[in-house]
């Protein structure tokens, strides 16, 4: 991207030597996603383009919460399976609506076939799982005894690893498996989890990426910690006044790129940190978030200036926006573009990470930058170069950031295989 | 994936710490049951200490007991935590309260509620800003989590310590997930021999068959079998004899790994 950029500083260090942990670039052979912004591809990039927010007054269960969510509606969640209904919750039935969309069932197979169903691993993330089956369980103990129902199935429904064990036994997977669960970085993290088995030579292939569901722990949590916007949620707005709860998956099978994937969209670089700094609020200067983005430039053998859009964590609370901005401003100064696409999607929590990681492709793919949905005035205190408006600009190599409770930051750098 | 182990930490009923427990696991003192009571975590600030449960406790503790082994410090140190679980005491708390009427659910329960939150602590208290990861892998979250520190020092990483941690869930829940003894099992892995290296091991993923290492001692062995964290024994026990060994560790279901291991 042309333009000053005060931080070049970081890509002379390090671009004439190449970094030992650079990463191979892991294509996205195939795609899949559902939200509340449609299910597959397409529809979620009509939304985009045609900035339709997928957020609603909430009326979720029995919630009575004054904010907005971001819902699939419960008439598209079919059951799971019939082989796999031990495996049924809404997590999981998310999860099956993604997978059925865009040819992914079809990608799977035909990696299968190639790999071999015991060379690809399957590495989720999600923040909260099936827990609503036990919240929901709770309401029906047995008034003598206090137990919950026999139909409460834990270890395949509430339990974390849920997902990945329903994902691997619906695609009759053998490879190495793993639920990471670090709230809302946990999908943006898998990624490096797939990268590294990848490396270790543990697997060939890769299904990465993550489903989190409304439930009643993170509407009333988050309520709790007065994080809960009022109204639709307003990334970088200056009266923004917190999150909106999304539910989702994303899911990409990841391989390491062959001769014919020059231009197809690849992972190139990840990078993590912690903040060590507290639970639920992030340092004020965006201290671990800036370590996480060099470490993903690092990784990914590129400088700030090689970026060309952020699609920022940005969950519209008073504190994450500009603290994420102080470590954006300060390793790719005022021109980099940026925005937060949880207008549109909520924040979908432990999702997030690979249904923005999919946003990316989209955006690379359809040639645009998505801005920022219910955005309305920029906070003047925050000097980031943030698209309120859709840009025309066709991206080439794009950042993506997600970061959690307990100081947990991922941040992802995508583009083609091949530069 | 071969890696070496630099040190190992361990915390369990009648298990407090690597430096009882290794004579008891070599076999040269018997084992006696005596009830877990809750590690100290001085290194955490007060006001955190106050808030943080059993998980929080156990892996700080186990993680500090291996890092005393050696000289190496916390704060450049990757992180990988595993447990088949969060705090059991929280969920039941929120589960009951979402039940009810009210709904008023604690702010400090609800971010410690997160299956990270041992690792939130962690680098709190040891000031640390490596990368850390947190994974579940229910009944095979000791195996996930070896198979991911392996891979991030075979990978990258110098050294990575992870961190294995479960605690009972109180009623109703135990009946659903019967975790029988709070259990804690830390290994410093490093890519490379270093001066203070105990064994090396070699990690291999196997298909088909169910094959997981039993303790000998009975009581060690319902310990093993009743939390996910204390699938490490097998494997400490080998570590703790300084003697060539090769351990199973049953593996999602449907495969196990194989570790070969020689003492340094």
């Amino acid at each position: 991207m042309p333009g000053a950029n005060p931080v070049r500083a970081f890509g002379r260090k390090t671009s004439h030597r190449p970094d030992p942990n650079q990463l191979q670039p892991l294509v996205f052979r195939s795609l899949a996603t559902a939200s509340s912004l449609g299910t597959g591809l397409d529809a979620t990039a009509a939304a985009l383009i045609g900035r339709r927010s997928g957020l609603a007054p909430c009326d979720f269960d029995t919630a009575r919460i004054d904010s907005w969510i971001g819902r699939i509606a419960d008439e598209a969640l079919a059951p799971v399976r019939q082989d796999l209904t031990r495996f049924d919750c809404r997590n999981n039935r998310i999860a099956q609506l993604a997978l059925r969309q865009d040819g992914f069932e079809h990608a799977v197979e035909d990696a299968r076939a190639r790999h071999g169903a015991r060379r690809i691993g399957v590495f989720l993330g999600t923040s909260t799982s099936g827990i609503l089956q036990t919240e929901l369980a709770y309401r029906r103990r047995d008034p003598a005894t206090g137990a919950l129902p026999d139909d409460l199935l834990y270890a395949t429904t509430h339990n974390n690893y849920s997902l990945a064990d329903f994902v691997r036994t619906y695609f009759a997977l053998g490879g190495p498996s793993v639920v990471v669960s670090t709230a809302c970085s946990s999908s943006a993290k898998v990624f490096g989890n797939a990268a590294r088995a990848i490396a270790a030579g543990l697997c060939d292939a890769a299904i990465v990426g993550g489903t989190d569901s409304l439930c009643l722990t993170t509407l009333y949590g988050f309520g709790s910690l007065q994080l809960l916007a009022s109204g639709p949620c307003r990334p970088f707005d200056a009266g923004r006044d917190g999150i909106s709860i999304g539910e989702g998956a994303g899911f990409v099978l990841l391989e390491p790129a062959g001769r014919a994937d020059a231009n197809r969209t690849a992972l190139l670089g990840l990078g993590e940190s912690s903040d060590a700094y507290h639970m639920s609020s992030p340092h004020p200067d965006g201290a671990g978030a800036r370590l996480a983005m060099s470490a993903a430039l690092r990784s990914a053998g590129r400088s700030p200036g090689d970026i060309d859009y952020i699609n920022l964590h940005g969950t519209g609370t008073r504190t994450n926006d500009p603290a994420e901005a102080k470590a954006v401003h300060d390793l790719f100064g005022d021109d980099t573009a940026c925005s937060s696409t949880k207008g549109w999607t909520g924040h979908t929590l432990g999702a997030c990470g690979a249904l923005e990681a999919i946003i990316c492709e989209i955006a690379i793919r359809r040639g645009f930058m998505p801005g920022s949905v219910n955005t309305r005035t920029l906070d003047p205190a925050i000097r980031v170069r943030y698209l309120i408006d859709n840009a025309q600009e066709p991206p080439h190599t794009v950042m993506s950031n997600a970061f959690g409770f307990g100081g947990t930051n991922c941040s992802l750098v995508i583009g083609p295989a091949a530069a | 994936m071969r890696v070496f182990v630099e040190s190992v930490g361990l915390i369990g009923p009648g298990l407090p710490g690597w430096q009882i427990a290794r004579p008891i696991l070599a076999g040269i003192q018997p084992y006696a049951y005596s009830a877990l009571n809750p590690p100290r975590v001085d290194i955490l600030p007060a006001a955190e200490r106050r808030r943080t449960g059993l998980p929080v406790k156990l892996a700080i503790a186990v993680g500090q007991d291996a890092l005393a082994q050696t000289g190496r410090g916390a704060d450049q140190l990757p992180t990988v935590f595993s447990a088949s679980g969060g705090d059991g005491e929280v969920i039941h708390e929120i589960c009951e309260t979402l039940a009810g009427s009210e709904r008023l659910v604690s702010p400090t329960r609800f971010h410690n509620s997160v299956h990270n939150a041992p690792a939130g602590y962690w680098s709190i208290a040891t000031r640390s800003q490596a990368k850390s990861t947190s994974l579940c892998c229910r009944d095979w979250s000791f195996a996930a989590g070896l198979m991911e520190a392996a891979a991030e020092v075979a990978t990258g990483s110098e050294a990575a310590l992870l961190l294995c941690y479960d605690a009972c869930y109180p009623e109703p829940l135990h009946r659903l997930r019967p975790v029988t003894e709070a259990f804690a099992a830390a290994m410093l892995l490093t890519r490379v021999r270093t001066a203070d290296a105990a064994s090396e091991l070699s990690i291999e993923s196997i298909a088909g068959q169910h094959v997981d290492s039993p303790m000998s001692d009975a009581e060690l062995e319902a310990l093993r079998k009743g939390n996910p964290a204390a699938r490490a024994l097998p494997l400490f026990a080998a570590i703790s004899t300084g003697k060539p060994a090769t351990v199973f560790l049953d593996y999602l279901g449907d495969g196990h790994l194989r570790i070969d291991l020689r003492a340094c």
